[in-house]
């Protein structure tokens, strides 16, 4: 590990053991009370989900068109985080709800297309898993499939009726709730790239054993 | 007689009397209203807040425990591949 990323590893460890304590800090909600506290956790998690898709779908891209073999690594690494982000969105957002809309889940726009978006990549690890030869540029294709949902995503909660909360609730945050909010989305960001290039540093070893068995073969 | 009461009834209907005549007519309401809900129908915040942030906490530091795990066999079969390379 190079010295830039223990030392991103440390900030990243240190932020996210202060974050109990900036959220605790933060008021209440008039309307939702306590339980709009796991926003703090959710839309940055909600964030992470929609940039390892977006990560994954250049990626592809890269590999499918530009013709570069390593783009694969960093698919897999940002599906494979896609998966972890997109669960803590899925998990967290119907125990909120549940309390906040007294349902823990309903059918409209954002939520039904969040839950593809995470199913996309789970079937691109099956599909990596299982497929065999040729199943990276098949792979490549579902993940630029998955980047296309990421938009629609986004702009669902101001175009369809939903009870979820519009895009305008982030710029519009009184401060108090800005701060640990923001603080919240840099420790995710940080934990975010720390883990994609760690993972896509996995993918680069793997390749490197497979050719040196390879390589022993032929001998 | 008969012609008379449909003249009345139209008559209040026109006079703006429909809402008191059709009203006679409701039954009872099944729903009774009250001023708070009952304690044990409250939906309490903490064990949900506990549950969103202990799954959180408990699947991030899964990830980096298996990510690491499978970093340092990796790393440790490719010592070992380059060193029978040598």
């Amino acid at each position: 590990m190079t010295r830039s990323m223990v030392a991103m590893l440390v900030l990243a460890a240190g932020m996210f053991a202060a974050a109990p304590f900036m959220i605790d800090a933060a008021p209440y909600e008039a309307t939702m009370g306590l339980v709009y506290k796991i926003y703090f956790f959710h839309m940055p998690s909600a964030w992470m989900f929609l940039t390892a898709a977006v990560t994954a779908g250049v990626a592809s891209f890269r590999l499918l068109f530009l013709k570069r073999p390593r783009a694969d690594h960093w698919i897999s690494a940002a599906a494979e985080l896609a998966v972890l982000f997109g669960a803590f969105t899925l998990v967290t957002g119907p125990l909120w709800a549940r309390k906040a809309w007294g349902v823990w889940w309903v059918w409209d726009a954002r939520l039904t297309s969040s839950l593809m978006l995470f199913l996309i990549f789970v079937a691109y690890l099956l599909l990596r898993k299982y497929g065999g030869a040729g199943s990276d540029k098949l792979g490549a294709g579902l993940a630029l499939f998955g980047m296309a949902n990421v938009p629609f995503i986004y702009v669902s909660v101001n175009y369809w009726r939903t009870f979820h909360p519009p895009t305008s609730v982030v710029p519009t945050l009184p401060i108090e709730m800005g701060i640990p909010l923001w603080y919240c989305v840099t420790a995710f960001t940080l934990l975010y790239v720390i883990l994609l290039r760690l993972r896509a540093r996995l993918e680069h070893q793997r390749s490197r054993v497979e050719a040196l068995y390879l390589a022993e073969d032929e001998l | 007689m008969r012609l008379r009461v449909v003249i009345l009834a139209m008559a209040l209907v026109a006079a703006g009397g429909a809402d008191r005549v059709f009203a006679q007519q409701q039954p009872p309401p099944d729903f009774v209203p009250v001023e708070n809900a009952p304690a044990g129908e409250q939906i309490p915040a903490m064990p949900l807040l506990g549950a969103a942030y202990g799954f959180i906490w408990v699947g991030l530091l899964g990830y980096v425990w298996s990510l690491a795990r499978r970093l340092r066999q990796v790393e440790a079969e490719l010592t070992e591949l380059e060193s029978r390379k040598r």
